[in-house]
């Protein structure tokens, strides 16, 4: 008896390790899986493209870019668009250490130069879209925000993307311009976490991209601002060296330049090249 | 055979294998044992040495002296401290109710409790919003009668990891009330004591060991929190910005800073997940 207890409880702090390092394992999981690309062969009664095309994207073109791969399927039966929406620092370091896609859009020249550096692209990248900052406020406007100088109001409480990420760069730059000084509650770590707290009303206000707001619906209103002329983000698309279907991918890349394509996007809240 | 001289049997598992022999065991190590335990020790250990081998040693004397890396660190040591202190306060009698008091669905609760184990702790984050925030079922009040607001303060730190860390104190806990003698209990209440005295005379130094192995692993837990605090409590450096946060921020543009801070963690870590060893869990 004696011995079976004592022996039991030698083995505790190794199983509780083990259990701590099992649950450790599971708690933290930022799965960003690439989508694979499927080799699809089957033929097409329309000459020439086939096959799936392989988007990579950045979050914010989630919505606009899922209509466009529709659109695409349809003028061109036979192919398929499979997309990998995500971080545009996250995708970029994905490319370079080589997933299988054909093209990268991404919500900033600076991310498109981490795989244009390494020349994984097949010709220059070029700007489609461009996104703008916008004063994200409750439904309603009960702070009554009608400027980024109201957001120094020190009962409003704001939130900021974190500097290191793209909107908050851009915010500060806003900001730094406007000659104005907030002090948020906190630096949020993407604009969707940013836009979040708005919308769950644990924030009154927040700096974040026009696309945001409209994919936000009635739950937060847009305030414009004249500052945020000065931190317009371009978006860059190209198709990549490592594409096996570069003929699908260009015809994309045409329709998201496209009339129709742009049409799209403007209705996502994106403005024109 | 004597009764045991010491009736602690803390196996937070459950029912381990009764082997009659322990020598005949110790003698050689089978193979199919060695090979991927081994493979394990590998598995948990090269990332960390690679971490190591990666680290920017030249840089790292700069990082060690900025004053954000000391917030943070100060930061995490207080918040997963007293997350933990929360956790006991609350948790270990959520585990006596668990072992030893019969009610009805028992069980269901049981299964309640460590939800928040394999619940995302971003979800688990956005949970605590909807309850304890401004807005929250729980919070809006808390707001309207107190005038307190939880997220984006210090205490929304300390709440969101001991959201997420209790379960493992609870769950600790109640295996070892259930590796424990209720006999011991019974003895004393026959003798007079109240049953809360006989809890706190015969059960709490009997299950010691069972709490303090909880404690740390809720701590550690606590201690490494990322998804809960950041949805819930923000990221502000110095109020609410704890290691991992920082390490997660600046891994989005210094990724050498990064593995610097996680450096620092890892070593604070490990200083004190040792000493706590060494003082509580061997010597008991």
């Amino acid at each position: 008896m004696t011995r079976t207890a004592r022996r039991t409880r030698r083995m505790l702090p190794p199983a509780g390790v083990g259990v701590a390092a099992l649950l450790a394992l599971s708690a933290c999981s930022h799965s960003d899986g690439a989508t694979p690309a499927k080799a699809d062969s089957s033929r097409s009664a329309a000459p020439g493209l086939s096959g799936t095309v392989t988007v990579f994207a950045a979050a914010s073109l989630k919505e606009s870019f899922t209509t466009l791969g529709e659109q695409f399927e349809q003028q061109h039966p036979g192919t398929k668009v499979a997309f990998n929406f995500g971080g545009s620092d996250t995708l970029a370091a994905s490319i370079t250490s080589g997933a299988p896609a054909d093209v990268f859009a991404a919500a900033s020249p600076k991310t498109m130069s981490v795989v244009t550096d390494r020349t994984d692209t097949t010709s220059a990248p070029s700007i489609f879209a461009r996104n703008q900052l916008e004063i994200a406020t409750l439904p309603g406007n009960p702070g009554k925000v009608s400027s980024l100088k109201d957001l120094t109001d020190p009962g409003l409480k704001v939130v900021l993307c974190d500097r290191t990420v793209p909107c908050g760069a851009a915010a500060q730059k806003v900001l730094d311009t406007g000659g104005v000084k907030v002090t948020p509650v906190s630096y949020e770590q993407d604009v969707k976490a940013a836009l979040n707290k708005v919308e769950l009303k644990e924030a009154d206000a927040s700096l974040v991209y026009r696309t945001d707001v409209k994919s936000a619906g009635g739950k937060v209103r847009g305030v414009e601002f004249p500052e945020s002329k000065d931190a317009i983000n371009d978006y860059p698309i190209a198709p990549l060296k490592s594409s096996k279907n570069a003929d699908a991918a260009a015809a994309f890349i045409a329709l998201v330049k496209s009339p129709d394509g742009q049409k799209v996007l403007s209705r996502a809240g994106f403005l024109k090249p | 055979m004597t009764g045991p001289k010491q009736p602690v049997a803390a196996r937070p598992g459950g029912g381990g294998p009764r082997r009659p022999r322990v020598r005949a065991v110790r003698r050689g190590v089978p193979v199919p044992l060695l090979v991927p335990g081994l493979l394990a020790l590998a598995f948990l250990l090269v990332p960390l040495l690679a971490l190591l081998v990666r680290a920017p040693w030249r840089s790292l004397p700069s990082q060690l002296t900025s004053t954000e890396v000391w917030q943070a660190l100060q930061l995490s040591l207080i918040s997963a401290t007293a997350a933990t202190a929360v956790a006991l306060v609350l948790g270990v009698p959520l585990a006596w109710l668990l072992a030893r008091a019969e009610f009805p669905g028992r069980g269901l609760v049981r299964a309640l409790v460590t939800l928040p184990l394999v619940l995302p702790p971003v979800v688990g984050g956005v949970a605590l919003l909807l309850a304890l925030g401004r807005n929250g079922v729980v919070g809006q009040w808390l707001d309207a009668w107190f005038g307190i607001t939880l997220p984006f303060t210090t205490a929304g730190v300390v709440i969101a990891e001991a959201f997420v860390a209790m379960p493992f104190l609870v769950i600790s806990v109640e295996g070892t009330l259930r590796a424990a003698d209720p006999r011991y209990e019974e003895a004393a209440t026959t003798l007079g004591a109240s049953r809360f005295t006989a809890f706190r005379r015969v059960t709490l130094p009997l299950i010691a060991p069972g709490i303090a192995a909880g404690a740390v692993l809720a701590w550690a837990r606590a201690l490494g929190e990322f998804g809960a605090t950041i949805t819930f409590a923000g990221n502000f450096p110095g109020r609410t910005q704890t290691m991992p946060l920082a390490v997660y921020l600046a891994l989005q543009n210094d990724p050498e800073a990064a593995i610097a801070l996680s450096l620092i963690l890892l070593a604070v870590s490990i200083a004190v997940l040792a000493g706590l060893r060494d003082r509580w869990m061997t010597g008991a």
